[in-house]
């Protein structure tokens, strides 16, 4: 069970959040542009990396506020939260 | 006749509150503060189980949770049952009954003793060998088995007992209470830390509470006397709690722990009712401090088992602690110093200790000499070959062990004895240490895992953390103190610590008989006899991995998760494999480290609490009416109104005639309503909905279908412009919680830029739906000054409008295909306005419908239900809706998918009507549907989706999934059943008033 340090809240049990998948990909701006291959790029392909990891959660049982997290999913370390929008901290 | 073999009395047994219980049906007494074990041995009762495979005698091995032989059905027969407990935990208390386990059909007499003869036909995976020809016969194989397997019986009916769960934060947790952990918390909790010490025992003080070794001495004081001080000054430190009869489970990451708090299974049956029996801490501590100290390692050799042989620190204990002599001839057999403190403790109280049998070729420590001074014959260099005595041990055969231990030479001594106590060094307790996700590394000298890389703010301190004796324990205790909790002084700064300095140690994880090894018994794991046989076997079977094994000859898989036994039997791996054991790695140790009980586990999340209901204001009426309920998420729903005594299919058939022929009245309260405001709401729909929602004007309605990036229909409902920057967006019943979700992670990620405030209201207003051609009329004697015409009042509009002083909002809408209204006031006056609907509509016998009604009407309309007749994987275009579908809008969530070549295939299965060509048979939803009888394998083109009999059509109707199905119209199916083929015909799916005439009836 994480404690999650939530931006908007502090600290909270793990129970409260939901995870959200792969952080900063943004949804295309002209999605009718993009070939096939590019729209499933964008809806299906997802990285599941051993190691760091940059995801979204959101505080479902909180301010249910979105916001990013940097963690290591070989050892469950949190080594960033940052809010939406703001830039990822350097690797 | 038993004999009374308690010797002394001890300062923690109670001899004047003198306790009566049961064991195996008879009747022993025991005092207040004894163990079940402890009773039982003060009785002379060593045999007090049979093992699982073998069904061999066995006994009372250790003092503590590690136990592996003596586990009992604690009260049998009643509800308060409980399997699998450990003798040594149980705290008895008058009445207290316990029986065996794993025996018929007694322990003295078990049938299943027969096993130990035909053992060497039970070898390491005995089962998987045998049972797997012919393959079709393991379920019968099975039967017999499961029948004869298994370690006591749970209890029938209810628990009658209360569970509770408790929260704790604290700044340091300390977990064990002897020496290590009782001077941590002190001085954590002196330096204002919030600390929190728990033990398993009921007292506080660990082994040291009853160290006797004269040679050890702590500020001039015997350990346990200078300890018994400490105790004292603890109990009184404020930001100090204390829990005794504690257990941690599990230890998780980020500092989370699990403990069982046990606060009546030591009491009478009647001081137990009404109070809570045991509670689940969940712990959340900023730093942890390990002191769960080291568990005394058995030796192994042949015939090990025995009831008799007990772990040496267990024969010490049962003297010190309960004042229990565990035999009248003992013997020690002993690779360290800690059978000689054993044996001492014995000789001072005056029982009689026959021998020492040492592996070692000699130890000079004090302890060493002092025993030799006392004449006890110690035989160096000698390990015991074999054991005698079935139910019983009653002799020890000895022989003179190599100079590399691995044979015995010599002529054999035999010694009579019916108690064994075996040293085999000490384990720390590092399980909960790697439940945290921390590493461990092999310390080839002590020849044991200590703590390496903690991933945690948390340290391992006494002997699980690798220090032990005293003097190391303090010395070292005190910096990690300093450093880990950052304080300058401890109170352990001028503790002077004298001890006996001497530890030598011989390790050999298995020990030689003169007999060929394959026709010995070293037991590895006692619970589930696994021997070291079974472990040389594996490996020779070419199992390399030790978790491969550990499950392929069960060792370590028992309740006691193998506390005993696992070193040994990583040890003969790494010696047959010729491995080190570093290399080799230990098993993965699991929560819970003691199990728990289920109720622990649930706490008062039973019964009704189980799962939360969600009633909806006008559930009264609905009980009070006779109304069948189904649940619907967490909805109680009225499912249907039976009337002297219908069956559902009566009571359906008559609820959708009357809906249509006159009025009906539904609670739909429960679809999900989200208020939407700001001054992009419009645009907002825009994005989230298929169609086109910028030109819906002030007061009007429009029906919405929502999908997912990838395409698929994700949820349906009608919105409402209430004002120019003020919608009302009604979601599915079940879908309410995530649309609301999915909603804020558009506005919140993807668009941050536009105004829009979500408000979930589904529980703020309650919803009574009033349909049919005699709706109308209903809805004028409620509200009579509301102009209800088809000119000021069309379908598909809204109207705000007060019943009486209260409230409300008209929607004119409809899910059944008639003239209906849905009528929302606020939550509280529900009730009201159902009683007023209802009492109004009496001259037109307004009739109450549930939700099995509801999807038949829709069902006759055509209408989808979101989740019924989609499935995640349907398109609107596959649902035949493509007038929804927006094709001026450049984007709404999921469009281009529309355009993927995948969703524009054409024979995907789509959405169709099933007509059966005999008008009465009725289609199980879920039916497979194909064109071809005559073939095998046969495609299967789709699946029946919703399927009813029509009362207002007078035949069975169906709405069903077909592979190109769109282009099929009039085409003849089959819907192939168990002893039928139905044959159907694919139709529109709209079969009722096609024209959408009756709206405006």
């Amino acid at each position: 069970m994480f404690l999650i340090n939530c931006p908007y809240c502090g600290e909270r049990d793990q129970q409260e959040f939901k995870a959200g998948g792969e952080a900063h990909i943004e949804r295309p701006k002209q999605p009718t542009e993009l070939s096939d291959d590019e729209w499933a790029e964008y809806l299906f392909m997802r990285k599941n990396i051993k190691g760091v990891q940059f995801e979204r959660w959101n505080h479902t049982h909180g301010c249910r506020k979105w916001f990013n997290m940097v963690r290591d999913t070989s050892n469950d370390e949190i080594k960033a939260i940052y809010k939406m929008g703001e830039k990822p901290p350097a690797q | 006749m038993t004999k009374n073999l308690r010797v002394k009395s001890s300062e923690y047994i109670d001899e004047t509150n003198r306790i009566s219980f049961k064991f195996n049906g008879k009747t022993y007494h025991g005092f207040k503060g004894d163990t079940l074990a402890s009773a039982l041995l003060a009785n002379d009762v060593h045999l007090v189980g049979r093992s699982f495979k073998y069904h061999r005698p066995r006994g009372i091995m250790t003092s503590g949770s590690e136990e592996p032989n003596a586990i009992v059905q604690v009260n049998p027969g009643t509800n308060r049952t409980e399997p699998n407990v450990r003798a040594t935990e149980v705290e008895i208390y008058e009445g207290l009954e316990a029986s065996s386990q794993n025996c018929w059909p007694s322990v003295e007499f078990d049938i299943g003793g027969i096993n130990n003869f035909l053992s060497p036909f039970f070898p390491a995976g005995f089962y998987y060998k045998t049972f797997m020809w012919p393959t079709s016969f393991w379920e019968k194989y099975e039967f017999f088995i499961r029948h004869s397997a298994g370690l006591g019986k749970s209890p029938t009916s209810n628990d009658p007992d209360i569970y509770d769960h408790r929260n704790i934060h604290c700044d340091v947790l300390v977990v064990g209470a002897g020496i290590s952990g009782i001077l941590a918390a002190k001085n954590a909790a002196k330096n204002n830390f919030k600390t929190l010490l728990v033990d398993e025992k009921n007292e506080l003080g660990g082994s040291t509470i009853f160290e006797n070794n004269e040679f050890n001495k702590i500020d001039n004081k015997a350990p346990s006397e200078w300890l018994k001080k400490e105790i004292e000054e603890i109990k009184n430190i404020k930001n100090l709690e204390i829990k005794t009869r504690t257990s941690v489970a599990a230890y998780h990451q980020y500092n989370y722990l699990l403990a069982r708090e046990n606060l009546t299974d030591h009491l009478e049956a009647k001081d137990k009712t009404n109070k809570i029996r045991q509670r689940l801490l969940k712990i959340r501590a900023k730093k942890v401090i390990l002191a769960t100290g080291a568990l005394e390692r058995p030796l192994i050799f042949n015939n090990n088992d025995r009831p008799g042989i007990m772990l040496s620190s267990a024969v010490k204990k049962y003297s010190e602690f309960y004042g229990v002599a565990c035999g009248n001839k003992n013997v020690f057999f002993t690779n360290n110093d800690s059978a000689y403190e054993s044996a001492l403790s014995l000789y001072n109280k005056g029982i009689n200790v026959e021998a020492i049998i040492d592996i070692r070729e000699q130890s000079e420590s004090k302890i060493v000499k002092k025993i030799k001074e006392t004449g006890i014959k110690i035989y160096w260099s000698h390990s015991i070959v074999d054991t005698a005595g079935y139910k019983r041990l009653n002799s020890v055969s000895i022989m003179k062990l190599s100079n590399d231990g691995t044979s015995v030479t010599g002529s054999k001594i035999s010694i009579s004895c019916d108690c064994l106590g075996v040293a085999g060094g000490w384990t720390p307790a590092v399980h909960l240490y790697t439940q945290s996700g921390s590493k461990l590394k092999f310390d080839e000298e002590k020849k044991v895992f200590l703590p390496n890389q903690s991933t945690s703010e948390q340290i391992s301190v006494g002997s699980c953390g690798g220090d032990f004796k005293i003097d190391e324990i303090i010395k070292n205790l005190n910096h990690k103190l300093k450093d880990n909790l950052n304080i300058k002084e401890t109170d352990l700064d001028n503790i002077k610590v004298e001890i006996d300095q001497e530890n030598s140690k011989r390790n050999i994880w298995l020990l030689p008989s003169d007999k060929p090894f394959g026709k010995t018994k070293p037991f590895v794991d006692y619970q589930n006899d696994a021997t070291a046989k079974d472990i040389k076997l594996a490996l020779r079977e070419g199992f390399r991995s030790i978790e491969h094994v550990k499950r392929y000859t069960t060792t370590g898989m028992g309740t006691d998760q193998g506390k005993l036994g696992n070193m040994h039997a990583l040890g003969i791996i790494a010696d047959t494999a010729g491995v080190k054991m570093g290399e080799l790695g230990t098993t993965t140790f699991r929560p819970p480290y003691t199990p728990l009980t289920f109720g622990t586990i649930v706490g008062r999340n039973v019964g009704k609490f189980f799962d939360i209901f969600r009633r909806t204001p006008m559930n009264d009426w609905h009980v009070e009416n006779k109304a069948e309920f189904e649940n619907v998420g967490q909805w109680k729903r009225a499912w249907y109104y039976p009337i002297n005594g219908e069956t559902m299919h009566q009571a359906v058939q008559r609820e959708s005639k009357a809906a249509r022929e006159s009025a009906g009245i539904l609670d739909a309260s429960t679809l999900g309503k989200i208020d939407i405001q700001g001054s992009d709401a419009s645009e907002f729909l825009n994005r989230v909905y298929t169609n086109a929602w910028s030109k819906l004007a002030i007061g009007k309605c429009r029906y919405g279908l929502m999908l997912n990036e990838d395409g698929m229909v994700y949820d349906d409902g009608v919105t409402t412009r209430l004002g120019e920057n003020h919608y009302i967006m009604t979601t599915t019943t079940g879908g309410a919680a995530n649309v609301l979700g999915k909603l804020e992670d558009y506005l919140q990620t993807e668009w941050p830029e536009l105004d829009v405030y979500l408000t979930s209201v589904t529980d703020h207003y309650a919803t009574a739906s009033l349909c049919g051609p005699n709706s109308k009329k209903i809805l004028k004697k409620i509200i009579p000054d509301l102009d209800l015409s088809d000119e000021n009042f069309p379908h598909m509009s809204f109207k705000e409008a007060n019943i009486g002083s209260i409230q409300c909002r008209i929607m004119r809408i409809s899910f059944t295909g008639e003239h209906s209204y849905e009528i929302n006031v606020q939550a509280s006056y529900g009730k009201d306005l159902w009683k007023k609907c209802m009492e109004a509509g009496q001259e037109f016998n307004i009739t109450t419908y549930g939700t099995e009604t509801m999807h038949l009407l829709r069902a006759e309309k055509g209408f989808i239900i979101v989740g019924q007749d989609t499935d995640g994987t349907m398109t609107p275009i596959d649902l035949q809706m493509d007038w929804i579908v927006s094709k001026k809008k450049y984007d709404f969530i999921g469009k281009r998918s529309l355009y993927r070549s995948d969703t524009m295939r054409e024979d995907r299965k789509q959405l169709v009507g099933l007509l059966t060509d005999d008008p009465n048979i009725v289609l199980e939803e879920g039916a497979q549907i194909v064109s071809e009888l005559n073939q095998s394998p046969v495609e299967m083109l789709g699946h029946v989706t919703s399927s009813y009999f029509s009362p207002n059509l007078k035949k069975s109707i169906a709405l069903a999934v077909v592979k190109g199905g769109k282009i099929m119209m009039g085409k003849k199916l089959f819907v192939p059943m168990e002893n039928k083929n139905i044959n159907v015909t694919v139709v529109n799916p709209v079969f009722y008033d096609e024209k959408n005439e009756r709206l405006n009836a």
